[in-house]
C-alpha cells in the first residue's frame, strides 16, 4: 500500500464532482490467487494439451489442401449445382484450414501459456507538469520565432487563404449534374396529348375494349423502349392502369380524366419513389409495398394511410380514332417524392 | 514475471537467423526499442472485449475479400444482353454492373463464396461495432479520458453503415436499385437543395448511368480509407489509455490487470481472427445471401413485396414507415416534406445524443478524475436505464422496417400494426427505462445484502432453545472488495456562483443530478460491515468462508 501512496504524489490531483468518496471502504485484499490448471500441475495433461494443439495445426494443414484439391475436383458449368458445390466445398475446407488455426493457438495460449494474471502500473494520461511547461515553451517559442500573434497582417491574410482555397475544389463538383434546373426537369415525364398507353414491358397498344371492369395494366408511353434514356423516362412515366365501375368512383373530376371508367395513376409513390404495384381489387385501395402508403383509387388516388402525403397524379387519357388509350397531355403536377420547388 | 524482459533477440540462439533478422531490424527500424514497449503490454481478458476484436477482424476479411471482388467487378451502367450461364436471365437487357456481378456469382470458381463472404462479413461488422459501442456504453468505459475515442467509434460505425449501404447498391439489381430509389426520395425532399442534390448525386435524373461508379469510388477507396484512419487512431488511444479493467480485487484506477502480449495474447487474439474468418467463411459457404439473380436488373417499374434492406439500415426504413399520413406542409410554392424530415430529424438526433453522451454524464456527475475500473451495468442504473431506452428505440424503429412482414406472418392488420409502433415508439423506451432502473437497484440491493450477511446455504439449524435460523455463509474478502468497489454519485443542489448568481446551468445540472442519482443504493462501508457482523456474532451461527468455487456459484 505504501507503494500505491508514492505512486501517487506526482499524479494530479482531479475534482471527483458529485462522487462520494468512501472513508472507509472495505479494503482491497489484492489480486484473487492463481488457480491452477491441470496443465500446470500435471506433466500428463500438458502433454496432451500440446498434442491437441499439434493436432488442431495438422487438421488446418489438412483443410488447406483440401480446399486446392476441391477448386479443381469441382469445376463449375452451366449446371448451377456445380457453384453450389464448388463453393461448399471449397468456402468448407477453407473455413476449416482457419478455424483448426484458431482452436490450436487459443487452445494453446489457454492451457500452456502462463495464465496467472498480471498487474502494470498505470499512468495519468495527462502529462506531468514538466512536459506540460515544456510543451507550453515549444508553442511559445514557435511563435516568438514566426512571429504568429505578433505579425497580424501575415496571420489574417493566411486565415483568408485558408479559407479560399477549398472553394475551387469545390466549385470542380458542380458538373457532376449537367442540369441547369433539376427541380423543372422533374416536372416532366415522357407523356404528352396523343402518347398511346402501352403495356409494360412489351410496348403492346392499350385498347379500351382490352380492359374488363377490374383488371389492371402496368403501363409505359409508347416509344418508351426505343429511347436511351428509357430507366430515366420510366421512373417518371410508370402508369397503373384500371377499369372501375364509374358507380364506385367518388370523385367527378377523375372520371373526366379517365375514359368509361378506366383511369390512370402515376406509379410512383409520392412518398419516396417506389412503385405503387400492388391493386387491391375489392376495396379499390393501391398500396405500396416499400413503406404500406395506401391510395384510394375511387378517390383521386387520395392517401388513407402511411407515410405518403398527397395523392398520385392522375394522367388524364381517352382514346384515339382506332380506340386505343392515348394520354390527353402530361400529368398536371410532378410525379413522385415531394421536392422544396414542387 | 520472471520472464518479463523476454524479447526476441535474447530468446534467439546465438547467430543463429533469428538473432540475425532480429539484429536487421533493430539497427533499422528500432525493432528492439519496439518489442521492449509493446511486447509485455497487460491485455485485461473478458468475453465482453472480443466485441471489438470481431469488428477489426470483420474490416479485414471485408478488405480481402473485397479486394478479390475488384478484380471481376466493372462499375458500369452500359447496357449489356446477358448471354451468361444463368438461363432465367439469357437475353436479358442489364448493365454491365449487374452482369459482371452474376458472372462472379457463375462463372469465377470461388466468386460466389467470395460475394457470401463479404456480405456476410460486412453484416457482422456492422453488428460487432454495435454491440462493442453497447458494451462500452453499459460499463461506462466512454469516461475521462475515454470520450474522444467514443467520438472516434462512433464515427465508425456510421461509416460502417456507410459502407454497407454504398455496397449493397453497386449490383445493380432490383433489390439494390429500389434501396436507391428511396435514397433518392429522401434526398428529394431536404429543403431547398433536394433536387439539386439528388440531380448532382446520380448525374442527373434517377437513375441515369452514374450512380454505380460514383458509389464504387466511395465503396472501395474513401470510405475503407477513413474507416482505416479511425481504426488506427482507434487503437492509437487504446495504446495510449490502455485497456480498461472491469472492477475486482487488486484491479484499480492506477493499474491494469491480464496479461502480456507476448505470448498470451498474441496466441488468443491472433487465434481468434483465424476464428471469426472460419467462422465467416463457414456461413459464407454454407448460407446463401443476396441472391442477386433472382429479381433481375434495375427496373424502376416492377418491385417485389416483402423486401428488406441489411439489418443496419432497417431502423431507418422503420422511421420513414412510422411518419404519420399527410404531414406534408406547402407554404407558398414550396414543400416542407415533413413526412421525410421528421425520420431522418429523429434518426439525426438519436445519433447526436449517441455520440455526445459521454460528455452529457462527464457534465452531471462533475467528475473528473480518470476512470479506468469499468462500471457494472446495476452500479449506474439511470444510465444502464438510458441505455436499455436507447436499445428499445432503435429495436422499435428496426421492428418497423418489417410493418408488411410482422403482419403477413402474424395474420394481422398492417394499419394495427403499424399504430401500435408507432404508439411503442414513444412509450416503450420510458418503459424500458423504468423497469431497467428498478431493476439494476434491485441487484445492488442484493449486492448490499450479500456483503453484510453473506450467501443463503440453504442450512437450517435449530438452536439449543428451539429456535430455527438459516446459516449464512459470509462473503470472502474478494468477493466483499468486488461488490463494494464502484463509483457511488449524490445528487447536488444549484449553488450560487461567484456573483452571487443561481445560473441556469447550475440549476439544470442539480435537476439532472436529482435524475439520475436521487435513487441511490450506496457501497456497504467497513464500519457498517463490522456493523452488521457484531450484530450476527450474538444470534446466528455464521459458517467459515467456503472455497472461492462455492461462493461463486452461489453468487450466481
Amino acid at each position: 500500500m505504501a507503494n500505491k501512496q508514492e505512486s501517487h504524489e506526482n499524479e494530479h490531483e482531479y475534482s471527483a464532482g458529485l462522487a462520494v468518496v468512501p472513508a472507509d471502504k472495505i479494503a482491497d485484499p489484492g489480486l484473487e490467487p492463481h488457480r491452477v490448471r491441470m496443465t500446470d500441475k500435471s506433466k500428463k495433461h500438458e502433454k496432451a494439451a500440446a498434442s491437441q494443439v499439434a493436432t488442431w495445426f495438422l487438421v488446418s494443414i489438412v483443410g488447406s489442401i483440401a480446399a486446392i484439391v476441391f477448386y479443381f475436383v469441382f469445376p463449375i458449368s452451366a449446371d448451377l449445382n456445380t457453384v453450389r458445390n464448388n463453393t461448399f466445398f471449397v468456402g468448407a475446407s477453407i473455413a476449416l484450414g482457419m478455424l483448426a488455426i484458431g482452436f490450436g493457438a487459443v487452445h494453446w495460449a489457454k492451457t500452456l501459456m502462463p495464465d496467472a494474471e498480471v498487474a502494470e502500473a498505470r499512468h495519468q494520461t495527462r502529462g506531468s507538469e514538466e512536459t506540460r511547461a515544456r510543451a507550453v515553451e515549444i508553442v511559445n517559442l514557435a511563435n516568438q520565432e514566426s512571429g504568429f500573434s505578433r505579425r497580424k497582417l501575415i496571420r489574417r491574410s493566411l486565415y483568408g487563404a485558408l479559407a479560399l482555397f477549398p472553394l475551387p475544389g469545390l466549385v470542380l463538383f458542380k458538373d457532376l449534374t449537367t442540369d441547369a434546373n433539376p427541380s423543372e426537369t422533374l416536372r416532366h415525364t415522357m407523356w404528352k396529348a396523343g402518347t398511346r398507353l402501352t403495356t409494360d414491358p412489351t410496348g403492346t397498344p392499350i385498347k379500351a375494349a382490352d380492359l374488363t371492369l377490374g383488371s389492371v395494366f402496368h403501363v409505359i408511353p409508347e416509344g418508351l423502349n426505343e429511347r436511351e434514356d428509357k430507366l430515366e423516362q420510366k421512373a417518371k412515366a410508370a402508369v397503373l392502369l384500371v377499369r372501375l365501375d364509374p358507380a364506385d368512383v367518388k370523385s367527378q373530376k377523375e372520371l373526366d380524366w379517365g375514359y368509361n371508367g378506366i383511369v390512370a395513376y402515376s406509379k410512383i409513390c409520392t412518398h419516396v419513389g417506389c412503385p405503387v404495384a400492388l391493386y387491391e381489387q375489392h376495396t379499390h385501395h393501391l398500396l405500396c409495398p416499400c413503406h404500406q402508403s395506401t391510395f384510394d383509387i375511387t378517390n383521386d388516388c387520395e392517401v388513407i394511410f402511411g407515410p405518403a402525403s398527397h395523392a398520385l397524379p392522375q394522367l388524364p387519357i381517352t382514346v384515339d380514332a382506332e380506340g386505343y388509350l392515348v394520354a390527353k397531355s402530361d400529368f398536371h403536377e410532378p410525379v413522385g417524392p415531394s421536392f422544396w420547388e414542387r | 514475471m520472471s520472464n518479463a524482459t523476454t524479447a526476441k533477440p535474447a530468446n534467439a540462439k546465438k547467430g543463429g537467423f533469428l538473432a540475425g533478422t532480429a539484429n536487421y531490424l533493430d539497427e533499422r527500424v528500432g525493432m528492439g526499442g519496439i518489442l521492449k514497449e509493446f511486447g509485455r503490454k497487460i491485455f485485461p481478458d473478458h468475453w465482453s472485449f472480443m466485441l471489438g476484436e470481431v469488428a477489426l477482424y470483420s474490416f479485414l476479411v471485408l478488405v480481402l475479400s473485397g479486394l478479390f471482388l475488384t478484380f471481376f467487378f466493372q462499375p458500369s451502367q452500359v447496357p449489356v444482353i446477358y448471354d451468361g450461364v444463368y438461363g432465367p436471365l439469357k437475353g436479358a437487357e442489364m448493365s454491365i454492373a449487374y452482369k459482371s456481378a452474376l458472372d462472379i456469382s457463375f462463372e469465377v470458381r470461388g466468386g460466389l463464396l467470395m460475394r457470401e463472404l463479404h456480405h456476410w462479413a460486412a453484416l457482422l461488422f456492422v453488428a460487432a461495432a454495435g454491440l462493442h459501442m453497447m458494451r462500452v456504453f453499459f460499463t461506462g468505459a466512454f469516461r475521462k479520458p475515454r470520450e474522444i475515442n467514443w467520438v472516434v467509434g462512433f464515427m465508425l460505425f456510421v461509416l460502417s453503415m456507410a459502407g454497407g449501404f454504398t455496397g449493397y447498391s453497386l449490383p445493380d439489381d432490383l433489390l439494390s436499385g429500389n434501396g436507391l430509389r428511396i435514397i433518392d426520395g429522401m434526398i428529394k425532399g431536404v429543403p431547398v437543395i433536394g433536387a439539386y442534390v439528388s440531380s448532382m448525386l446520380f448525374g442527373g435524373e434517377f437513375p441515369g448511368t452514374h450512380i454505380v461508379a460514383r458509389l464504387y469510388g466511395l465503396h472501395i477507396l474513401l470510405i475503407p480509407a477513413l474507416i482505416l484512419v479511425f481504426i488506427a487512431i482507434h487503437l492509437f488511444m487504446v495504446v495510449i489509455h490502455k485497456h480498461a479493467h472491469f472492477s475486482g480485487p487488486g484491479k484499480r484506477d492506477d493499474n491494469v490487470v491480464g496479461y502480456p502480449l507476448m505470448p498470451v495474447y498474441v496466441g488468443k487474439a491472433g487465434g481468434f481472427f483465424f476464428l471469426v474468418f472460419g467462422v465467416l467463411m463457414l456461413v459464407a459457404a454454407t448460407v446463401s445471401i443476396n441472391p442477386i439473380w433472382l429479381y433481375g436488373s434495375y427496373d424502376p417499374s416492377p418491385v417485389s413485396a416483402g423486401t428488406q434492406p441489411d439489418w443496419y439500415i432497417g431502423w431507418a426504413d422503420g422511421a420513414l414507415r412510422l411518419a404519420p399520413t399527410h404531414l406534408e406542409v406547402v407554404t407558398g410554392p414550396y414543400t416542407w416534406a415533413w413526412n421525410i424530415l421528421l425520420p431522418i430529424l429523429v434518426l439525426l438526433v438519436f445519433m447526436a445524443l449517441v455520440a455526445t453522451y459521454p460528455f452529457f454524464e462527464a457534465w452531471v456527475t462533475g467528475d473528473k478524475r480518470e476512470h479506468h475500473v469499468l462500471d457494472r451495468p446495476r452500479n449506474a442504473p439511470v444510465r444502464t436505464g438510458l441505455g436499455a431506452a436507447g436499445m428499445t428505440f432503435y429495436a422499435v424503429l428496426w421492428a418497423a422496417a418489417s410493418t408488411d412482414l410482422i403482419a403477413t406472418h402474424f395474420h394481422v392488420s398492417v394499419n394495427n400494426v403499424l399504430t401500435s409502433l408507432q404508439i411503442s415508439l414513444i412509450v416503450l423506451p420510458v418503459i424500458a427505462f423504468l423497469i431497467t432502473k428498478r431493476v439494476c437497484l434491485s441487484l445492488q440491493r442484493k449486492d448490499r445484502e450479500i456483503v453484510l450477511h453473506g450467501h443463503e446455504s440453504g442450512r437450517i439449524v435449530r438452536m439449543p432453545h428451539g429456535e430455527y435460523i438459516e446459516v449464512h455463509t459470509p462473503a470472502d474478502e474478494h468477493e466483499l472488495f468486488k461488490l463494494t468497489d464502484f463509483v457511488d454519485y449524490q445528487p447536488t443542489i444549484a449553488r450560487p456562483n461567484a456573483q452571487g448568481k443561481i445560473t441556469v446551468g447550475a440549476r439544470a445540472r442539480a435537476a439532472w443530478s436529482r435524475f439520475y442519482f436521487e435513487d441511490r443504493v450506496a457501497p456497504v462501508t467497513a464500519g457498517e460491515l463490522a456493523a452488521a457482523h457484531a450484530h450476527h456474532s450474538h444470534d446466528e451461527v455464521e459458517e467459515k468462508p467456503a472455497a472461492k468455487k462455492t461462493t461463486k456459484k452461489l453468487t450466481k
